[in-house]
């Protein structure tokens, strides 16, 4: 008989399972991560997690929180999207973001804006400078045809679903998914129109996002969907969140440009109506 | 299908300046969008007719083509990359997927808060999708037909002077049941149309038709 053919067996290897480290997963309380950010109390960390290539996650921010993405070897793809966590019908707004800001390259001090033309979070530092806002991420058929299967629990998940999964474990449905952004993986555009993938900053590189308005933030991590290369290639993305100040007007995001200026200005009008500046 | 109704023009319509605008599309019609006037921005968005949670992805159909530019060939795709709209002829050349719609919160950040009660696309799309049972969860970046917007080798990218001239045509067919959305954009403050909207025509045939 197998210790597991009784309850009592079967509760005692279940219970035994319990203390299990491994590399991909989240540190619960965050403060037990092993390694806080220099300057970085171990007691301020809210989200400490390594995600798996091919995973997602989600987590809502308070406004203020710093929230830290690492490339730990240097092929992970962290595809993310933002909502207003008060009223998620207010979500990212890629178009917004490239055309009010003049740029369609992501790099620090760029602002994410919402549809309701505020900041949803803004990039504060980037040692990475590979992103892409105009492709979006990848979908199941995208996947099955390169790499033979994209569905969520398979060997080569898509973004599309793992993006359709975190928003429903947030009330959000499909059509509460516009385009996302990705990080740690460039597209450039040439002269003509045509894209150029232009691949990973290499092993360590990291982007932080500093959140301004509270946010449900989704999180999947898999290759981009222009990435040429015939394996599916994702590796750990690490991911930290710390209680920290949102931006002020003495930030250098806030004057960044007259757009962003005037984005912050919104923002914090927004928020003094709502009780939370 | 008779040889009759393969033959039948089915609509023809023209949206004046700043106007909303929208139909069904049957699998293998064609709309035609004629720029009347010249240089005028059609901000479009496609859904499946028969589920509408299956709707235009500018960055499917950047990430399918390798290309942000449509034109001739382009297909337009969903957000799980499944065709709604083919581009089977376009004498323009040029149409933008990145810019997306004005709206008058975005108009607050790009001009100043003195635009709030201009004209916007996003008022347009909110209007003319809710007779379709749509809200604003179903708007995302969209189409602008005959709008030109370059990036430069550092990324800065902008709304310019159009390409487009009276005349000019861009023609679709559908690649399924497709409901089609329209703002013929009111914008006044970029060279989207040349700050000054005019109306475009639309031009729906059916399958098999001579038109």
């Amino acid at each position: 008989m197998s210790t597991t053919a009784t309850t009592y067996g079967a509760r005692d290897h279940a219970r035994a399972q319990a203390g299990t480290v491994v590399e991909t997963m989240p540190s619960i309380p965050a403060s037990t991560w092993a390694a806080p950010p220099p300057g970085v109390a171990a007691e301020a960390l809210t989200w400490a997690e390594t995600v798996a290539g091919g995973g997602y996650t989600h987590k809502v921010l308070a406004r203020g929180t710093r929230l830290r993405l690492t490339d730990v070897e240097g092929d992970a793809c962290a595809h993310v999207l933002l909502f207003n966590a008060d009223g998620p019908w207010e979500r990212l707004n890629v178009a917004d973001t490239v055309k009010v800001q003049w740029n369609a390259y992501l790099g620090e001090k760029v602002a994410l804006l919402s549809d309701q033309a505020r900041v949803l979070a803004t990039i504060v530092a980037d040692s990475s400078g590979r992103h892409d806002a105009l492709c979006g991420t990848s979908t199941v058929d995208g996947n099955t045809e390169r790499y033979g299967d994209g569905a969520p629990q398979g060997p080569s998940p898509a973004g599309l679903p793992l993006f359709t999964l975190a928003a429903a474990k947030n009330g959000l449905g499909p059509r509460d998914l516009p385009p996302s952004l990705s990080f740690f993986q460039g597209v450039r555009v040439q002269p003509e129109g045509a894209l150029e993938f232009t691949g990973s900053a290499g092993a360590g590189k990291s982007l932080d996002l500093r959140i301004e308005i509270p946010s449900i933030v989704l999180i999947a991590n898999v290759p981009h969907p222009v990435d040429p290369r015939p394996d599916y290639t994702v590796t750990n993305l690490e991911v930290l969140a710390w209680r920290d100040e949102p931006s002020t007007p003495d930030s250098p995001e806030w004057t960044h440009s007259p757009e962003a200026q005037r984005a912050f200005e919104n923002t914090a009008d927004y928020l003094t109506a709502r009780g939370i500046a | 299908m008779s040889t009759a109704y393969q033959s039948q023009l089915e609509l023809t319509f023209d949206v004046a300046a700043r106007a909303p605008f929208s139909t069904v599309l049957k699998r293998g019609s064609e709309l035609a969008i004629i720029d009347l006037g010249g240089n005028q921005a059609v901000d479009f968005l496609c859904y499946d007719a028969n589920d509408t949670a299956k709707r235009y992805s500018a960055a499917a159909t950047i990430a399918a083509q390798r290309t942000i530019f449509l034109t001739t060939g382009s297909v337009l795709r969903t957000q799980e990359g499944a065709p709604l709209l083919t581009v089977v002829a376009d004498t323009c050349g040029r149409h933008d997927t990145l810019g997306g719609a004005c709206s008058k919160e975005s108009n607050s950040l790009r001009y100043g808060q003195h635009t709030r009660f201009q004209h916007a696309c996003v008022e347009n799309f909110l209007s003319e999708g809710a007779k379709w049972g749509l809200g604003k969860r179903d708007l995302v970046s969209n189409v602008n037909w005959y709008m030109n917007v370059p990036v430069e080798a550092d990324g800065t990218l902008g709304i310019v002077d159009g390409i487009s001239a009276p005349g000019l045509e861009v023609r679709l067919r559908a690649e399924t049941d497709v409901l089609v959305l329209v703002s013929n954009c009111p914008q006044i403050n970029n060279p989207c149309n040349g700050f000054d909207p005019t109306p475009v025509r639309m031009v729906v045939t059916a399958p098999g038709s001579d038109e």
